[in-house]
């Protein structure tokens, strides 16, 4: 990175600084409102130094060639061979563009917390410096360390602010999520005691051939070795992302999360899986991906986009038949993520074959094409899920905060008094449903376009998917807003606060501009994107 | 600096008027005021409130709306028509080979961009002077028939993204971009169906339109996908208009069903097909359309004749080449008998389309059902004619049909509103009367009405509930000739257009040509050039005829209740009446004469005065495809069978229309004489649509929703969560178990350490209520065998 701050690198002042945020808010007096305005002042001021390293990422990215720009690299826990080594390549810049955005906003929508303000926006902040972590690292040990560390605060956030079962879901995401990286962490020792070193871009090119001369590692066949390592990451990111069928976790969290922390956990949360997949566990083995899987009779690759069309079409499915509108959203970000799934399998299974193709001189370039652009759909669809599914997740708590209830069946033509509540619903779900013009077209445009030549018949099927998408859509849209009013609600206030509108207008803005001119994100993932299949190959 | 007088740029500022004019009221013109329900502003198509504050639009914001949406319409007229003369002035054969357009890099994709931009090209001229016609009488209709709607500004917001859309599909020069449009209209047709959205009946066809053609776009998105991922491009020149992408994607085996005998470019043709048969409402998936109706008239208008149907059979237009292929043994020739399977499944499903659905509309008693089926049926038309091959009289039936389409839903619409105004007035002055002359209001249609529609007028009525006045029911009119005569004469122009009433209407001209060009194949020996000629030309007897029927029930005979006896639309001088007729006579004229753009020279007479020096609509038109063997439009050699044919049928169907309902109009409480010669179980099918809405519900809807239900309880909460209560419980038991080992062995031996351990593990517990422990062992334990069941799956092969 070209500039600092006060004489620190960017990157690191993005992972402390909300640290320090954090720290600062939990200490001042119990005094709400300074509470308010500090966490949201220093999470905007957070999300605007995000900002300007996305810009200046782009600014400077042909000039790197859009390899990564190192921010800081000194030794840490040199014992271990770890070291304080962060940088961003486009696909990161996109993801702490995201964060930087997500959590002023969250901030600004949890200022309806009235019990213990000061450590619900504290934990706010702190998760945002474990995803600041997680984006920016370039080192293993540093990676697991900050992917580990968001879960504590989001525990937390469910814990002690979430719904009427906040316990039943907290506990269950917490094991689930630790159950899940227990085998990354064995893995991640795995691969740095071989390699001996953490550093990721050194693994990349190391451990994907590592001891091919040898039959056996550690008195176990190498084969085995790898695909140990390569399950340990898998499944840790498999649960984060969610694939279908680890996904249960998700509904539950989410259902009784706080708004804040739903809009977190699905617009950030879920894209450290989805990062890991693309940043570690493709890289790192493209052997595995292409290895075929005798139970299953398919490679893993294949195996994996398989998931993810359960996860399209039976979250699809799950989303259409609740009756809760916050678990309704949940499970879109199951639908969702599916797409993400696929893009990632299509990656992974191109970059094996482009790795196994090496000495043969490489794929066509129409594969290679399919590879790009299937990727860059997996990020761009990954970032557009962060703005549509933030923004309903607050609608979904605007209503609820004003009903107290989530049960759809309760609602009913609430258009008519809430006009403005009722035009950006439907505008946030026809971004969410992916109407071409909005945001979530675009990146399932290129997923499809990515997978449907490298997997027809999954990508048709997945269109099923995509058909209920609009289903349980249109259900959301029809319980909440349309039909006769309830009147119940007669004397009630639906409207959106202002507070609100002022939280999810920044989220509509972005979801119209890259729905219209993508290219302001894309060109630097697609850069990245371009660099990975092509360096070296 | 953009030199928006270059005609290549120009085109980008087409859909911008509109779309501007969205923003606009979206942001800052739609302002409401809260007024309590119980006023009679509220009433109309919304039910009561309970006398609860709800937002009514103000007038200042209802005048500034509908001046900033007119402005969009018209300053897109300007450019559109601009573009027209432009195009027409570089004259024919000419514009084909050079046309306007320019790109700029969308999508970043690898090092090869998407790029995205606007086409003016000889097919694209023709709508773009039809669309912001039809749009801009639409527009004005709606000031005055939406004139007391408490939503009239959201209206206009709404109409001009829908006319944004539409000429965004048609200038666009990529098939991507084209969906935008298309999406977008379909978003919009949801909107406006379901505008009163309060009412039962409108959101559930508004979530009907929106799901059926869902379907179908789901399955062009693929087609759009493969055909980027097979020509690296979406543009149309690049692809349509380039002989070698054309043959390459035609010679090429598709991806899957391959071994089918089926290319890439059959696989993509079949794809957007499907789109095309969802949006423009083709069987199966013609369902939405009828339903479609709920929504304010001007927008069935929009629906049906303008935009959305319109953009349908557009698309197909647009990919033709593609379909017909070039070279190699999957191409097709439709002129010389040769038929791939886009082409044979156009002519199929647009043939049986424009029979299956004129069927349905003969027994309609909806004033707009009827028109609903028209549109059906003549969009089968359009598709059969392209699937023989009649690319230009699909095109000029395309058209013409908007034109007299348009016309013919605003006059219904008028006649509805005529209706309406009578029903107030006998509301008002002898409500008592209230049960008088609503007898023939059980219709069985399956159009329940009756949910919150208008009950605004109904104060002060104790009386038990009546059937409620249904004022778009033909049954109830009657002798409305007398009462709105504008109207009825606009209405009958339209009519003889749809009916193709001979020689001095444009329908007459469009669909001579179809027949023509289906003529042409048959006289050769061509299966479906014969299919579709026999099936388009009962198809169009049984056009003239419910047309006949149609007009005859509502404008025929005496007022057969006291609604009709008192309809109008409030006097000459009204606001309301002069909106809502001027846009019905501009239509008028171009439904009478719009056909004599496309006379065939040889035409006795009429050829020599219109067509001196050819047919002027195909001349220019046929220059936006290939002029290559095979794809290029075929002018069919005038024949007097098809013209005969176009004339007996029309006139026949006219004729026996006219002896069944206009010699003879139905009296009040007649039955209707169709009952009687259909027999009523045939009548009671053709009503319900053939059972298909049941059907659907029993074989897709409800299985669905089953299905949905299952995977959240058998699958999710059932197989997966209990899975893992299971293991959970499992490793809770042998955490007790450990523990009490613990207590009793290691403990027992004396050790203080473990003791406190312990201890503090249970205040640990204590802390955080769940059993985090037990379940922390849990997920490694699973973690280990699932990484193991892994390793064993993938890596042995790896290794070995």
């Amino acid at each position: 990175m070209g500039f600092d701050i006060f004489g620190f690198d960017p990157l690191s002042v993005l992972i402390f600084a909300p640290m320090l945020a954090a720290l600062l808010v939990a200490l001042l007096p119990a005094n709400k409102w300074l509470a308010r305005v500090v966490a949201l002042g220093a999470s905007l001021l957070i999300g605007v130094l995000a900002v300007v390293v996305f810009f200046n990422y782009q600014q400077n990215a042909a000039e790197v060639d859009y390899l990564y720009a190192v921010s800081v690299n000194v030794p840490w826990f040199e014992v271990l061979g770890a070291s304080w080594h962060l940088g961003i390549d486009g696909v990161s810049a996109a993801m702490i563009l995201l964060t930087g955005i997500l959590t002023p906003l969250a901030i600004l929508v949890s200022w309806e917390v009235e019990e213990r303000p000061n450590m619900h926006l504290a934990l706010l902040l702190f998760f945002e410096a474990g995803c600041m972590g997680v984006f920016a690292a370039m080192d293993l040990m540093i990676f697991f360390l900050f992917y580990e560390l968001t879960l504590v605060p989001m525990y937390f956030l469910i814990n002690q602010w979430g719904g009427p079962n906040r316990h039943y879901a907290s506990t269950k995401f917490m094991i689930y999520s630790i159950g899940g990286t227990l085998g990354m962490l064995l893995a991640t020792q795995l691969i740095g005691f071989s390699v001996g070193s953490f550093d990721i871009a050194q693994i990349t090119t190391v451990w994907p051939t590592f001891a091919a001369d040898q039959s056996a590692f550690l008195g176990i066949s190498v084969g085995t070795v790898k695909a140990l390592a390569f399950a340990g990451f898998f499944v840790a990111f498999c649960i984060k992302v969610p694939v279908w069928p680890f996904h249960t976790w998700l509904p539950d969290a989410h259902g009784e999360a706080p708004t804040a922390g739903s809009m977190l956990l699905a617009g950030v949360m879920l894209k450290l899986g989805a990062y890991g997949f693309i940043r570690l566990v493709v890289p790192f083995f493209p052997d595995v991906w292409i290895s075929n899987m005798p139970l299953f009779g398919v490679n893993v690759a294949t195996f994996f986009a398989f998931l993810s069309m359960l996860g399209i079409v039976l979250g699809a499915f799950a989303a259409l038949g609740q009756n809760d509108i916050k678990r309704l959203v949940a499970y879109s970000s199951v639908n969702h993520m599916g797409f993400v799934g696929i893009g990632i399998a299509v990656m992974a299974l191109l970059y094996g074959q482009a790795w196994q193709a090496q000495q043969s001189g490489g794929l066509s370039a129409a594969a290679v094409q399919n590879a790009i652009i299937a990727t860059n759909g997996a990020v761009m669809q990954m970032f557009n899920h962060g703005l549509s599914s933030a923004a309903m997740f607050l609608l979904a708590g605007a209503i609820y905060h004003k009903t107290h209830t989530r049960d759809l069946r309760e609602y009913g033509g609430f258009w008519v008094k809430a006009p403005i509540y009722g035009a950006i619903f439907i505008f946030t779900s026809m971004a969410s449903l992916g109407l071409p013009g909005l945001n979530g077209f675009v990146s399932e445009f290129m997923v499809v376009r990515g997978g449907f030549p490298v997997f027809p018949l999954i990508m048709m099927i997945s269109m099923i998917g995509l058909l209920f998408t609009g289903s349980y859509i249109l259900k959301g849209i029809r319980a909440v807003l349309h039909g006769p009013f309830n009147l119940h609600w007669k004397d009630y206030d639906l409207e959106i606060d202002r507070r609100e509108l002022v939280a999810v207008a920044p989220l509509m803005a972005l979801m119209l501009i890259t729905g219209l001119v993508p290219n302001w994100i894309l060109s630097v993932i697609n850069g990245s994107v371009t660099r990975i299949f092509m360096n070296g190959m | 600096m953009i030199d928006f007088t270059d005609p290549n740029i120009l085109p980008w500022l087409v859909p911008v008027g509109p779309l501007l004019a969205f923003l606009i009221i979206t942001l800052a013109t739609n302002r409401a005021q809260m007024q309590p329900s119980g006023d009679l502003v509220y009433g109309g198509f919304h039910p009561p409130y309970n006398n609860m504050p709800v937002p009514v639009v103000t007038s200042w914001s209802r005048i500034l709306s509908i001046t900033v949406g007119l402005s969009g319409v018209v300053m897109a007229l300007l450019v559109s028509w601009n573009l027209v003369f432009q195009a027409i002035g570089i004259g024919e054969s000419k514009f084909g080979k050079e046309v306007f357009t320019s790109a700029i890099a969308w999508m970043a994709a690898g090092t090869q961009p998407l790029n995205v931009g606007v086409l003016v090209d000889p097919l694209t001229v023709p709508l773009l002077f039809m669309v912001p016609l039809a749009v801009l009488c639409i527009f004005i209709y709606s000031i005055g028939y939406m004139a007391h709607d408490p939503r009239q500004s959201r209206f206009f917001a709404l109409i001009s993204l829908f006319a944004g859309a539409m000429l965004t599909l048609v200038v666009s020069d990529n098939l991507l971009f084209l969906f935008v449009g298309w999406e977008v209209m379909g978003l919009c047709s949801y909107l406006l169906i379901g505008f009163w959205y309060e009412k039962d009946s409108a959101y559930k066809a508004a979530i009907k339109a929106f799901t059926t053609t869902r379907i179908a776009d789901v399955i062009m998105l693929l087609g759009i996908v493969y055909l980027y991922a097979e020509t690296g491009t979406l543009n149309f020149r690049e692809i349509m208009y380039n002989p070698e992408v054309l043959a390459a994607v035609s010679q090429t085996p598709a991806i899957v069903f391959g071994s089918l005998g089926i290319s890439a470019a059959g696989l993509i043709g079949v794809f957007l097909i499907v789109g095309t048969i969802g949006k423009s409402a083709q069987f199966p998936l013609h369902v939405w359309l009828p339903d479609a109706m709920e929504g304010p008239t001007p927008v069935s208008a929009m629906i049906h004749a303008a935009a959305m149907v319109s953009a349908g059979i557009y698309a197909i237009l647009r990919m033709y080449p593609l379909f017909v292929g070039l070279e190699g043994p999957f191409a097709a020739d439709p002129h010389h008998g040769i038929f791939n399977t886009p082409l044979l499944l156009m002519a199929l499903v647009g043939a049986f389309t424009a029979l299956f659905a004129s069927t349905m509309a003969v027994a309609q008693n909806d004033v707009k059902a009827v028109l609903a089926y028209s549109t059906i049926s003549q969009l089968g038309f359009m598709m059969a004619a392209l699937g023989i091959g009649a690319y230009i009289a699909a095109a000029f039936h395309l058209i013409t049909h908007a034109f007299f389409k348009a016309l013919l839903f605003m006059a219904s619409g008028s006649v509805i509103h005529a209706m309406e105004h009578g029903e107030h007035h006998v509301h008002e002055h002898h409500g008592d009367g209230h049960g008088d002359g609503h007898g023939a209001d059980d219709h069985g249609d399956g159009h329940d009405h009756g949910d919150g529609h208008g009950h605004g007028h109904d104060h002060g009525h104790a009386a038990p509930a009546a059937p409620r006045f249904d004022p778009q029911d033909m049954r109830n009119m009657g002798g409305l000739d007398k009462k709105i005569p504008v109207t009825y004469w606009t209405f009958l122009a339209g009519g003889m257009a749809l009916a193709g009433f001979p020689l001095i209407t444009a329908g007459f001209w469009s669909k001579d040509e179809i027949l023509a060009d289906a003529w042409l194949g048959t006289s050769e020996g061509f299966g479906p050039h014969a299919l579709v000629f026999f099936m388009l030309a009962i198809a169009a007897f049984m056009t003239a005829f419910y047309t006949m029927r149609q007009i005859g029930l509502t404008f025929k005979g005496t007022p057969r209740t006291a609604e009709a006896e008192h309809a109008g639309l409030g006097g000459p001088t009204s606001i309301i009446s002069q909106t809502m007729q001027l846009p019905l006579l501009i239509l008028a004229v171009f439904a009478l004469l719009a056909g004599f753009v496309g006379v065939p020279p040889e035409f006795p007479i009429l050829g020599s005065i219109f067509s001196p020096n050819g047919n002027p609509f195909f001349d220019f038109v046929k220059y936006s495809v290939l002029q290559v063997e095979g794809i290029q439009p075929v002018k069919p050699p005038f024949s007097w069978i098809p013209v005969l044919t176009s004339f007996g049928v029309a006139l026949g169907g006219i004729y026996v229309g006219y002896r069944l309902y206009w010699v003879k109009p139905l009296q009040a409480g007649e039955e209707d004489p169709m009952i009687k010669t259909l027999g009523p179980a045939l009548y009671t099918t053709l009503q319900k649509r053939y059972y298909l809405d049941d059907l659907y519900r029993l074989a897709f809807v409800q299985p669905s929703q089953w299905l949905a239900h299952q995977v959240n309880v058998f699958v999710d909460k059932g197989l997966i969560d209990s899975t893992l209560h299971a293991i959970g419980r499992f490793f809770t038991w042998l955490g007790d178990l450990l523990k009490v080992l613990n207590t009793w062995l290691i403990d027992g031996v004396g050790d203080g350490i473990p003791r406190g351990i312990y201890q503090f593990g249970g205040w640990l517990r204590g802390v955080q209520t769940g059993r985090v422990q037990q379940y922390l062992l849990v997920v490694l334990v699973m973690a280990v065998v699932i990484g193991i069941i892994f390793a064993l799956a993938s890596g042995a092969v790896v290794a070995g």
